[in-house]
């Protein structure tokens, strides 16, 4: 395709239209993308282009079927769009306010929402771990929260299926959950910043890996191997991170899925018979509807809800899919609490993707006299930007002055360790609709949430072992301190209508052609990051999906 | 009260790579972007006074005869509506918390010394700002309900921060590797710099 002038900001007007989309691998090129009309009735709609929409969109044009999937977000060339530059890099995330109280109420933009065509993965850190297998049924087997509605064996399958879409690079042997197959790639050089948890590790006798990340250690396809340049917090401007956006979503265009870049949608319609029968959405300075036989909602565990919410009609008053009051329900996070250290040697965390070395010792070990928590918890190596980094300091200790420019002159030689801790499933830990509206006239989402009992006992376990293992290491100078990362539920699935709001195909109990699909679905969080979990399970819901259709059961 | 940095990484600088793969088109337009402060159009001239001592008291620059200058980026964001994400039921949005923040800590300074917070020594303005981050208001009222900490540390610090970090004086001063792309780095392992990087930092205590 033509390397003319680049035409538009990705953020001011869509590029993927005119029978065109964004070749993701050029600086200004271009890919053929089939186009639908407004009026055709196309068999999927789908909300949102991130884990969850953009792998289901392309099972399902691999398929035959006819998709159209719309994000909020732009759609971005990484190689020409992407600055080394934090705030800069800032568009990436939903920016948009969301309204946040209860007891410890969620920091939400930048530090777990996305806003573009990939979803939060164009951001996330590539860290790729499966759950452990035990937790697809945590109630019957380990004693809290709930069962999953699927098993773990086909779980399994689907873990190997989207590691190697994903390309995960990762270590020969893996310590910890059953034996498994290798990673696609070989693992990386583990960064000075890992080699910390690496001697920590060893000195207080727990294992410890190279963390399995999906950022390719050698050339793939277009993709090269990671260059080590550490802002994948903020964008991989080289496409070495397999983000959605450059591996699900140019195999959903070669199918024939449709996208539509900086379309909100803002409500899915109902019709007489109490089916869906497509959505509203806002772009290019007006409103429209695209007809559909099955709507699908993939906005992740914050917009989700709030579009069912928002969709709320006659039929419906409380909104769609909520007859028994699960919508928005059962939001978990994880607990992100970390422990910093100053070390003797220069460390430079900036090098490499941030988290480099992993320990999942306390996912797995359930006999430790000191364990008081159900539930698990991982742990990896830091390596925060700057203005981050100075963000945490402050928030974190007040500082300012000479005494905070003093502590951040000390970052090159700064370590720590930060869990991705399971919090429980708790109803009152929620999506509603706020008064207040967006620009495009809707109510905006607020966010109620607190930690229980075990949350805390779960966090204050992590932060006593990890100031141990820093010390281990060398570290002096610890400072704790306390946040939250990733969203999981929200719009649950289940075995049992009254307690979810779809079955394990993501189907609505109430509407039978309403979809959700993403992390919304999650009953559990897991004491692992979610990424690659909700990759998994949704391509485990294409399959499904692509079997009913061929037995007319869709 | 002398105040004094000691920079470990004294004349190292990441805009000494401007010409280099270590930055590309883009960056070097977000960067040029960056070096023009840009007009007040947000603050009034009183809030811009006390905007003007907060972020000095902040982010104090003795060394430097041109320091970084934070304020008018501030100024900029709010004008542009630029959120987080991010509104506790308990704040209003960034632009009035701000307006009622500087309001408040002008208030603090004048019912302890009779001045406005702009007027202080540095000693007297530190120490405000440290009674109001442990909660200890001499004029509760002024506040009318925005939690003082949340607002020093969370609208207030967090935003200077990391207006002054993604500055390259920011980024040079703490040996950062600043700009990297399409050139990364290579040595990644303990006490290993590339070429590119900075110098080992001067450190006292090594
Ligand atoms: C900074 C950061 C680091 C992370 N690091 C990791 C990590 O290392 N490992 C890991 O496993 N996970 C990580 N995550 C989490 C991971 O990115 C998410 O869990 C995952 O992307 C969620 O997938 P999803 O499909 O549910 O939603 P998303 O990927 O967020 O996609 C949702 C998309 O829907 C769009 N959308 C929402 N509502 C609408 C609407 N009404 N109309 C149109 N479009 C809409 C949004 O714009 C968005 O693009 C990280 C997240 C962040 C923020
Ligand atoms: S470290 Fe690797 S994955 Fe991360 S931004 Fe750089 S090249 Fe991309």
């Amino acid at each position: 395709m033509s390397a003319g002038a680049v035409s538009h900001v990705a953020e001011d007007r869509p590029r993927a239209t005119g029978g065109r989309a964004p070749d993701v691998f050029s600086r200004s090129g271009w890919v053929p993308m089939r186009e639908h009309a407004l009026g055709d009735e196309v068999d999927f709609a789908i909300v949102g282009s991130g884990c969850g929409g953009a792998v289901l969109a392309t099972k399902l044009a691999e398929a035959g079927h006819s998709v159209v999937m719309f994000d909020a977000g732009p759609f971005w060339r990484p190689l020409s769009d992407f600055a080394s530059d934090e705030r800069e890099q800032d568009k990436l995330y939903w920016l948009d306010p969301r309204v946040s109280d209860g007891d410890d109420p969620l920091e939400l933009g930048a530090n777990n929402s996305g806003r573009n065509v990939g979803g939060s993965t164009t951001h996330f850190q590539m860290v790729s771990l499966r759950f452990r297998p035990d937790w697809f049924k945590s109630r019957s087997k380990l004693g809290y929260a709930v069962d999953w509605p699927v098993d773990w064996h086909e779980m399994w399958h689907y873990y190997a299926e989207a590691e190697r879409a994903m390309a995960i690079s990762g270590p020969i042997s893996y310590p910890w959950g059953p034996k498994r197959g290798r990673y696609p790639y070989r693992e990386h050089e583990v960064n000075a910043a890992g080699l910390v948890l690496a001697r920590g590790a060893e000195a207080l006798g727990v294992a410890w890996a190279p963390t399995p990340l999906a950022t390719v250690s050698a050339p793939r396809g277009k993709s090269p191997p990671c260059v080590y340049r550490g802002m994948c917090k903020i964008g991989c401007s080289t496409n070495a991170k397999q983000s959605m956006l450059v591996t699900y979503i140019p195999r959903a265009l070669a199918a024939g899925a449709e996208i539509r870049d900086l379309a909100m949608v803002g409500r899915i319609d109902t019709g007489p018979d109490g089916r869906v029968t497509g959505v509203e959405f806002h772009r290019d300075g007006g409103w429209h509807v695209q007809r559909a036989r099955n709507v699908v909602v993939a906005g992740y565990s914050i917009e989700t809800p709030r579009l069912l919410l928002n969709s709320a009609c006659g039929r419906y008053p409380n909104g769609l899919a909520n007859g028994s009051d699960q919508v928005g329900r059962y939001l978990m996070v994880h607990s992100n609490h970390a422990v910093w250290a100053e070390m003797d040697e220069e460390i430079r965390w900036y090098k490499g993707p941030p988290s480099m070395a992993c320990c999942e010792h306390w996912n797995y070990d359930d006999d430790d006299p000191s364990r008081d928590f159900h539930g698990g918890y991982s742990f990896m190596s830091q390596g925060p930007l700057p203005g981050d980094f100075a963000g945490t300091l402050v928030t974190a200790t007040g500082a300012f002055g000479l005494d905070l420019r003093e502590r951040m002159a000390r970052y090159n030689r700064m370590a720590g360790l930060k869990i991705v801790g399971e919090t429980m499933p708790q109803a009152d830990n929620r999506v509603t609709l706020s008064d207040e509206k967006d620009g495009f006239g809707l109510p905006r989402a607020r966010i109620t949430f607190g930690y229980c009992d075990n949350d805390r006992r779960l966090y204050r376990h992590s932060l006593r072992f990890m100031s141990r293992m820093l010390q281990a290491a060398g570290g002096h100078d610890l400072l704790e301190t306390s946040s939250t990362a990733h969203l999981m539920g929200g719009c649950r699935m289940g075995s049992d209508p009254e307690t979810s709001v779809t079955d394990a195909n993501g189907r609505s109990w109430e509407i039978p052609n309403l979809w959700i699909c993403d992390g919304s679905l999650m009953p559990t969080a897991g004491g692992v990051n979610p990424a690659l979990t909700i990759v998994a399970n949704a391509a485990r819901i294409g399959d499904r999906i692509v079997a009913m259709g061929r037995k007319g059961t869709i | 009260m002398t105040e004094r940095f000691s920079a470990p990484y004294r004349g190292y600088d990441v805009l000494d790579k401007w010409d280099t793969p270590s930055f590309n088109d883009q960056t070097r337009r977000v960067l040029r972007g960056r070096m023009d402060p840009p007009p007040r159009r947000f603050f009034s001239d009183t809030e811009w006074r006390v905007l003007l001592a907060l972020c000095a008291r902040a982010m104090p620059q003795p060394e430097r005869t041109d320091p970084v200058a934070m304020a008018p980026f501030i100024d900029a964001d709010l004008h542009a509506g630029r959120g987080t994400g991010t509104r506790r039921a308990d704040m209003p949005e960034p632009g009035a918390a701000w307006r009622r923040g500087l309001a408040a800590l002008d208030a603090e300074a004048v019912a302890r010394h009779g001045r406005g917070f702009a007027d202080l020594d540095a000693a007297a303005a530190n120490a405000i700002l440290r009674a109001v981050d442990s909660g200890d208001l001499a004029d509760p009222a002024a506040w009318d309900g925005l939690p003082a900490q949340r607002f020093l540390r969370e609208t207030a610090l967090k935003h200077i921060v990391s207006i002054y970090y993604s500055q390259p004086q920011g980024m040079s001063e703490i040996g950062y590797g600043g700009p990297a792309s399409p050139r990364g780095y290579v040595r990644l392992g303990t006490d290993r710099i590339d070429p590119w990087e900075a110098p080992h930092g001067q450190w006292p205590d090594r």
